[in-house]
């Protein structure tokens, strides 16, 4: 059984999964924008999973009076209703099994249990699977950045990828919108300079990186990170609980004496590469000084959760007490 | 035997409710029982409430001094929370009972075991009902002590205090009552610190001896950074171990029950979206529970690692005062060389910060990381 393609070489059945936001979108637009190419009369129906009513797609589905090509597109179909899962069933059953040949459906699956079977239906029926993987790490993002300028037919040199994706990271959505613009604004290859130029000052800061820096003993840059996350939005709850779990880490440790970090993990319930990241930080640490930073970070916590007036200012003395320690003054 | 046989070593209090029995004249309509943990408050208000119920005074043997002692009496509502707080949604509902007649007997008594874990709503929805009783209704309000409950409360009610009762009178009632061996009995009594649930749980449970040494001993063994985290650790762990023990058995046998209940096929893969609905809002209460259980289990044991330090500065200062911790002599003699009495006194306010840091929400383990590593062993 296989889908025979309408028009603009689009299949009747197209499944979008992945929970990027961003591509899936575009993986959505592609679509439309093939159909388009042939059948500029393409009439789009975006169905909402939230807002189903139910029977409304299999209305849509069945041939209009007037004629016309349709497009039907269903998004998050991962959390819909009964209804929509089952109303989905039927009409791909109805289009694998007689290709109506003026209509196409897109189904959005982001990920997850649920709608598995219109999943596998969708796919058995020979649909069109277009990947809308994750973007997370910063080497996931780096790649997409990269991408995104090639798409282009342009250039960036991998100075400005690391710039760009530590200045607007955390969205992914932010930093494809930022490539658009660099590379609608400029002419050859893309360097760092310009980077600065349109994003400079801005650093995306998580709590795993104020936390690291202060543990390593760079108090003002540990400073400035923190302003930087608070102002984007980062509670300081969980700054504190990050910082707590480094510390521990680090402790673990400095307790475990030497040995290859593979046979400790085990024991020290890390994985490897926090072993050898925490070991780097060990460095420059006595015990006395990892006592006082565990009880300056147990201080601050009681003071972000309302045993203090300030949670920010807990925050920045804590910090400020770690590089005391640290330096052992 | 009287309903007042339990209640130990609490002979001021037992008068003064006697006479609240016999004597219309020294009757309120609303009291509350601070004392200790463990002193046997809500056992003193259901004894209250079966001596006012029954018709000799709390013969303990009818049918009313019974069944109001083990709270399943018709006029009897005994409020106890499993959970952190006692929200306004239950206060309203006491409010609301306290306006009724009892059915069968001379008095409602409506007791409070935790008023101490009334949210501030809970408690102000109680107010009206507290100050301008029904005739024959009767608080009891129960808390460890007087600052627990809020002022507003405070002031409408009749304050009864109960005394820790002496080691010697708790042990006699593990002997008299649970029939323990008389030298366990008093190990048990004293190492509870007159605490009676827990000196009966010490006498009879092996494991909860063991674990209540391994914590003591705690405070010989810590003298790094590295070793203080390892003993918090394993302060939250044992914490951990005895909350999931003492929970999964009941977690699996009420959501057996729910599902009785409902209709549902226990051995389906997937639930019905109401049920499903109902099996969350149940996981979500068991998880209030095992968390209020967890912080209790640490806030026990550092009680009792508290009494390793207490013991230490009595043997400084040469009290003639019995050790909390006879039976670990060596090792309270171990810590009062290492420490002198200004350090033993900042390790105890150590444990009572952490406490304190519990009690606000900070992680368990590192309010206990941050105590361990007060309580790290000077170096000579």
């Amino acid at each position: 059984m296989s889908s025979s393609p309408t028009s603009g070489g689009v299949p009747a059945l197209v499944l979008v999964s992945g929970p990027e936001r961003v591509l899936a979108d575009r993986a959505v637009d592609s679509t439309l924008t093939a159909l388009r190419s042939v059948e500029p009369g393409v009439e789009v129906i975006r169905l909402d999973a939230d807002a189903y009513e139910p029977g409304s797609l299999v209305q849509h589905a069945s041939p209009s009076l007037f004629g016309g090509v349709k497009a039907l597109v269903v998004r998050g179909i991962d959390a819909g209703t009964d209804e929509l899962l089952a109303d989905t069933l039927a009409v791909v059953a109805e289009v694998a099994a007689a290709p109506p040949g003026d209509l196409t459906l897109v189904v959005e699956h982001r990920g997850g249990a649920r709608g598995k079977k219109v999943l596998d239906t969708l796919k058995k029926a020979g649909a069109r699977v277009l990947e809308a993987p994750a973007i997370k790490t910063d080497r996931e993002k780096s790649e997409f950045v990269t991408n995104e300028f090639r798409r282009r037919g342009r250039r960036i040199d991998p100075a400005a990828v690391r710039a760009l994706v530590e200045a607007v990271g955390r969205d992914v959505s932010e930093l494809a919108a930022a490539c658009g613009q660099l590379a609608d604004d400029s002419t050859g290859v893309v360097d760092a300079d310009l980077v600065e130029t349109y994003h400079g000052g801005r650093v995306e800061a998580t709590g795993f990186k104020v936390a690291e820096t202060a543990l390593a003993g760079d108090t003002p840059a540990a400073l400035r990170l923190l302003r930087h996350a608070l102002a984007g939005g980062l509670d300081p709850v969980p700054i504190v609980a990050v910082i707590a779990s480094q510390l521990r880490q680090l402790v673990k440790v400095s307790g475990a004496g030497r040995g290859p970090s593979g046979s400790l993990a085990k024991s020290l319930g890390m994985a490897p590469w926090q072993i050898d990241k925490a070991r780097r930080l060990a460095n420059g640490w006595t015990d006395d000084a990892l006592g006082a930073a565990v009880q300056a970070v147990a201080a601050a916590d009681f003071d972000v959760k309302g045993g203090g007036r300030d949670p920010v200012y807990a925050l920045e003395r804590a910090i400020l007490t770690i590089g005391r320690a640290r330096t052992g003054r | 035997m009287s309903v007042w046989a339990d209640l130990v070593g609490q002979s001021r209090t037992v008068d003064t409710l006697t006479r609240a029995v016999a004597d219309p004249g020294s009757m309120t309509h609303a009291w509350l029982f601070t004392g200790p943990p463990g002193s046997g408050r809500s056992n003193a208000a259901r004894a209250f409430a079966a001596a006012l119920l029954c018709e000799r005074g709390g013969c303990g043997q009818c049918h009313e001094c019974r069944t109001a002692l083990d709270g399943t009496h018709a006029d009897v509502d005994v409020v106890a929370t499993q959970g952190l707080s006692i929200q306004v949604a239950r206060a309203r509902e006491l409010a609301d009972a306290a306006a009724h007649r009892p059915s069968v007997g001379a008095w409602r008594v409506i007791i409070v075991e935790d008023a101490d874990r009334l949210t501030e709503r809970a408690a102000d929805a109680l107010l009206k009902a507290i100050e301008e009783p029904v005739a024959r209704t009767v608080w009891v309000l129960c808390a460890p002590a007087l600052e627990d409950v809020i002022i507003t409360l405070r002031s409408r009610s009749r304050h009864v205090r109960l005394r820790t009762p002496p080691v010697r009178d708790v042990a006699d009632l593990l002997v008299r009552r649970d029939g323990v061996d008389p030298s366990m009995a008093m190990y048990a009594a004293r190492a509870a610190q007159s605490h009676i649930g827990l000196a009966r749980r010490l006498a009879r449970d092996e494991g909860a001896r063991i674990r209540r040494r391994d914590v003591v001993r705690m405070s010989t063994r810590i003298r790094t950074t590295v070793d203080a985290l390892a003993a918090a650790a394993d302060l939250a762990s044992i914490a951990g171990e005895e909350t999931t023990a003492s929970s999964t058995e009941r977690d699996a046998a009420e959501r057996t029950k729910l599902l009785e209940t409902l209709g549902a096929d226990p051995a389906a893969r997937t639930q019905p979206p109401a049920v499903r609905a109902r099996l969350a809002a149940l996981e979500k209460e068991q998880k209030t529970r095992a968390t209020r259980f967890a912080r209790d289990v640490v806030d026990r044991s550092l009680v009792d690692l508290m009494s390793a330090y207490r013991d230490a500065l009595l043997l400084h200062l040469g009290s003639p005062v019995d050790l909390v911790n006879e039976d670990l002599r060596p090792d309270v003699e171990k810590v009062a060389h290492a420490m002198d009495p200004t350090q033993l006194l900042a390790a105890m306010d150590a444990i009572t910060t952490a406490r304190e840091r519990i009690e606000a929400n900070v992680p368990p383990l590192l309010a206990l990381e941050a105590m361990a590593v007060s309580l790290r062993l000077p170096r000579r």
